[in-house]
């Protein structure tokens, strides 16, 4: 599932200007998921076979860790003379404790042995240093499909990519990773909040809609009582901060230590959620859904998702794409004093206008419920549905 | 000594046959294309273009990006610049002038730049000389392993097999010097296996600058593991840091492993006459340039959205550092992180709730490429900035210091982590020119915010001039100069470098209106400036760009000017598009948390005039 790149590039060869695309809110989408393994290994599924969240899809083994233990220290003797004294060779499998070296000087009056400090296999015996490698034993590791649908491609030793139909919808911002569950509202507008007292031990394995922001104490609730995920419009950066028990420095997550994936749709702070996220999320309560909180926004950036499979097929749907910013598009402002505010493109000015800064910018006229305003083209986005 | 860059030229054209040159820095935020063209026979400046860089998905091709801000200078120009198939027209000699250019050249710091991981033996010396060759290439340090960095072998296997580095710079030992600690951190970056930052599919670029008599036992070992390159000891000897053939070999590598590997610049690589740079590889050749031109000692930043280089040419030695997660958007949490956010608080005149606060920023942080719309947005903005600034520099001076290990012999390791040499050179009493560049400082609406900004952040002492880049075309000029150097300079001191004007800084403390200095300003028209200050005052004397005022200065016994305490100088002032500034606030410059504070702020940007003084006096 990906805006493909031939619209794109067809598209951005007609306009003058670039745009950042915006968050997509999709009804009706055909989604496509590569999963791959880290290192190459077993695809376990066929071209054309129906898959579910939790198939596995691919397997590998990788590598385990390497233990460093410095022999020619324990045993006393300079490193070049190492070799001799090993007991155990590169290649061999040994077990926790087990001697893989000694030295018995003065007709065995000193006993000196080199233990394994974990079950693995000699990968290294070093006359240059006097070490001794030894490599844990490999880890299995499985990538389930994520999503239910049919794999559409098989890449060979490396993975597989999904197709199914959806309704997708793209946050901002999150943490935690995959995840699935039943989708419950836990509010009732997207300018309620999520506190503590809207969760309960039924909400165990699910995934709660919010509105305008989750308090820390609803957070914390949340993780003890097991939720699976939260959908929330903002929550404060300082509430992140404490639920986390760091300060974040970059906008990189995915693979912290917690329970619950959280994602944000609109940004830090209270901030409603979007109607059309809202609304749709609304309309599917019930249904059992995919959600990653894994954010990058740096070199390929990536966005939370929540992706609602459905069983009908949309006709006419093709793969996704973007509508691109001229007049007609529905935006959303992404800067103070309009944070939020959803309008319609009315004129996109050539001329750089001057703002409040004094900076002159190329900017954009946005027709919105309290009127038509100006603002920076830098600061707004593109409302993809 | 000045830094040899090494560019593939692709044409040879002569200077008198070209017209139109394209510049281009595709930066991690934004696509930056300069065009340049000959007015009266001068070559000079003639306008921008500018688009969000497309190295991410959805896009993942930079030519997307670039065609993009290309097409905005062809609006503003009339030019034909992009033909049919969107490809960079190059003008043949006997082309039609209208149509395209006749040289493009970029740099580049999108997806992250080149990220490098570096090693060495001991922390201060090997290690250290290896960072300072990764910085001097343009690189970001990802990390750097040493023997005693203080992490457990299992801590450093874990470390570098999170990372992805684009390349890695193995350094330790000196010619015929330690063997076995050399292998020992060969054999822990060997069993970590790391991998490739852009893909999977080649492998991850190893240059070894160590000890030359190992690098047979480096080749058995790591020689079918990793595209392993040799060169020459970066410290053969204690007393001698050979940074270069590291440098260069860094740079071929960038081209053939990295550059090759990043979405859409194959493509990219075709369209220029040059080799792709680094970014702050362009940018730390035009802050040279600037350096051997004047003949001056100089300090520079390039405060960007990512990351935050400085750089620094001090008496003919250049040190840039690359400050990698200290940046104005993708980074700026984490300048908000390292400083805390009472130290940015300090610099922001109206009352704001931390939490407000940090959720601005991390607003930004997910929306990199917005701007500020508000003037508190902007204020906001300018006091992480100073901090980002000053966060850049303690990093550079741990860097721009004498070299370690010197006065030492080789023996047992723990002598030689007992080793405490280190102490920067950088006196900002020795800093003839302090010049800013990036983003942010550019495009400040007003040069005075961008001239409080670097003096904030810096702390110029005595007499120190300040430039900025005007519409950030340093990188731009920097590359171009490698092969047109006479263009690159004329273009740069008419159109690129800003003259803000100059800094009169005593050095020393007292109490709040006590008298600190009497200043004598003859202007070029003979009318008189005459003024006794008092310390924490700050204030502007207007003196235009191109031309100088004698100077007479004369501190009272507790405070320096550069000729010792209490000691008169007589010297000439240069003026500037803001003037000459006279900072009596103090250096070490002192910043108060108490009630008043956010009134002195009031009155220094009132007295300097640097935003509307209706909208501040109403804060």
């Amino acid at each position: 599932m990906e805006i493909t790149k031939d619209n794109l590039e067809k598209e951005s060869s007609e306009k003058a200007f670039g745009y950042t695309p915006g968050l997509l809110v999709k009804k009706e989408a055909l989604v496509r998921k590569t999963r791959l393994l880290p290192l190459p290994g077993d695809v376990l599924v066929e071209k054309g076979e129906k898959v579910d969240f939790e198939t596995s899809v691919a397997r590998t083994v990788i590598p385990g860790k390497p233990l460093f233990v410095k022999a020619a220290d324990i045993l006393g003797i300079k490193n070049e003379d190492l070799p001799p004294f090993m007991v155990k060779h590169v290649g061999d499998t040994i077990e926790k404790e087990e001697i893989i070296a000694k030295y018995t000087p003065f007709f065995g009056l000193i006993k000196k042995f080199v233990k394994s400090p974990a079950n693995g296999v000699i990968e290294s015996i070093s006359d240059a240093t006097g070490d001794i490698v030894i490599r844990e034993p490999p880890v299995s590791v499985h990538v389930k499909a994520y999503i239910p649908g049919r794999t559409i491609e098989i890449i060979p030793r490396m993975g597989v990519i999904i197709e199914t139909h959806a309704s997708f919808i793209q946050g901002i911002f999150g943490i935690g990773g995959e995840r699935h569950g039943e989708l419950v509202m836990a509010v009732e507008s997207i300018d309620d909040e999520l506190t503590e007292e809207k969760i309960c031990s039924n909400h165990k394995g699910k995934i709660l809609v919010g509105g305008s922001q989750i308090t820390l104490n609803a957070l914390r609730k949340a993780e003890k009582q097991d939720v699976c995920g939260i959908i929330v419009g903002g929550v404060r950066g300082t509430v992140l901060e404490n639920f986390l028990g760091y300060k974040l420095g970059v906008a990189i997550t995915g693979y912290e230590d917690i329970n619950t994936t959280l994602i944000v749709t609109e940004g830090f702070g209270k901030m409603n959620m979007s109607k059309s996220s809202f609304n749709l999320l609304k309309e599917f309560e019930g249904c059992e859904v995919a959600i990653n909180g894994a954010t990058q926004i740096r070199a390929g950036v990536i966005r939370p998702e929540i992706i609602i499979p459905q069983e009908k097929y949309f006709s006419g749907v093709g793969e996704m794409s973007s509508q691109g910013m001229r007049p007609g598009a529905l935006v959303r402002i992404t800067s103070d004093p309009y944070f939020g505010k959803i309008g319609e493109v009315i004129n996109l000015p050539v001329n750089l206008q001057e703002i409040e800064t004094k900076s002159k910018v190329r900017v954009v006229e946005v027709k919105t419920d309290g009127g038509n305003i100006i603002v920076p083209r830098a600061n707004i986005e593109i409302v993809e549905s | 000594m000045r830094e040899k860059e090494q560019s593939t030229i692709k044409t040879n054209k002569k200077e008198e046959s070209l017209k139109y040159i394209l510049a281009s820095d595709i930066g991690s935020t934004t696509t930056k294309t300069r065009l340049f063209t000959k007015i009266n026979g001068q070559w000079r400046y003639m306008v921008s273009g500018e688009s969000p860089t497309t190295v991410e998905a959805p896009y993942e091709n930079v030519i997307i990006g670039l065609k993009n801000a290309v097409r905005e200078i062809e609006e503003l120009t009339g030019l034909e610049i992009l033909s049919d198939e969107s490809t960079i027209i190059k003008m043949h000699l006997n082309g039609t002038p209208a149509r395209g250019v006749d040289f493009f050249c970029t740099t580049s710091s999108a997806g992250g730049g080149l990220q490098m991981m570096v090693g060495g033996v001991i922390k201060t010396i090997t290690a250290e000389s290896a960072q300072k060759a990764a910085l001097g290439a343009g690189a970001i340090v990802m990390d750097t392993i040493a023997i005693d960095d203080g992490k457990a072998d299992y801590e450093k296997i874990e470390k570098i097999r999170l990372l992805r580095p684009d390349m890695i710079l193995l350094a330790g030992g000196t010619d015929g010097g330690t063997t076995e600690l050399v292998m020992e951190i060969a054999e822990i970056i060997t069993a970590a296996e790391p991998k490739a930052r852009l893909g999977a599919n080649y492998d991850l670029p190893l240059i070894f600058a160590g000890n030359k008599e190992v690098r047979p036992m480096i080749a058995n070992l790591m020689g079918d593991k990793f595209a392993l390159s040799f060169v020459d000891n970066l410290r053969p000897i204690l007393e001698v840091e050979n940074i270069e053939p590291a440098r260069s070999s860094i740079h071929e590598l960038f081209m053939e492993h990295v550059m090759s590997h990043a979405p859409g610049y194959q493509e990219l690589m075709k369209l220029t006459d040059l080799d792709i740079m680094p970014t702050p590889a362009g940018e730390g050749i035009a802050m040279q340039l600037i350096a051997s031109i004047e003949r001056k000692n100089i300090i520079g930043v390039g405060l960007g959205g990512a990351t935050t280089n400085v750089y620094s040419i001090f008496d003919g030695r250049f040190v840039r550092s690359v400050s990698a997660n200290l940046g104005m958007s993708y980074s700026i949490c984490n300048v908000m992180k390292e400083t805390g956010v009472k130290n940015i608080m300090r610099w922001v005149p109206f009352d704001i709730d931390e939490d407000a606060l940090v959720d601005t920023m991390m607003n930004k942080m997910i929306r990199p490429t917005t701007i500020p719309f508000t003037l508190k947005s902007l204020l906001l903005e300018h006091a992480i900035a100073r901090e980002a600034i000053k966060l850049g520099l303690e990093h550079h001076k741990t860097l721009a210091s004498r070299l370690k290990g010197m006065k030492t012999r080789q023996k047992m390791i723990g002598d030689i982590m007992e080793l405490t040499l280190k102490e920067t050179y950088i006196d900002m009493m020795n800093c003839d020119i302090i010049v800013g560049t990036g983003g942010l400082l550019s495009h400040a609406p007003n040069r005075a915010q961008s001239l409080l900004i670097m003096i904030d952040a810096f702390q110029p002492e005595g007499i120190t001039k300040l430039y900025q880049d005007s519409v950030f075309m340093m990188p731009h000029l920097g590359v171009l100069s490698t092969v047109y150097p006479k263009i690159a300079w004329n273009i740069f001191d008419k159109d690129c470098l800003v003259r803000l004007g100059s800094v009169i800084a005593p050095v020393g403390t007292a109490k709040q209106g006590e008298h600190v200095v009497n200043i004598t300003l003859v202007m070029p028209n003979n009318i008189i400036f005459e003024k006794e200050i008092q310390f924490g005052e700050i204030i502007r004397v207007p003196l235009p760009e191109g031309l100088k005022a004698k100077a007479v200065i004369s501190p009272e016994s507790n405070f320096n000017i550069g000729n010792g305490p209490g000691m008169k100088l007589e010297t000439t002032i240069e003026g500037g598009v803001v003037g000459v500034v006279i900072d009596v606030r103090g250096r070490p410059l002192i910043l108060s948390e108490n009630s008043d504070w956010k009134r002195t702020l009031v009155k220094w940007f009132n007295s300097l005039n640097v935003y509307p003084i209706d909208f501040i006096n109403e804060l």
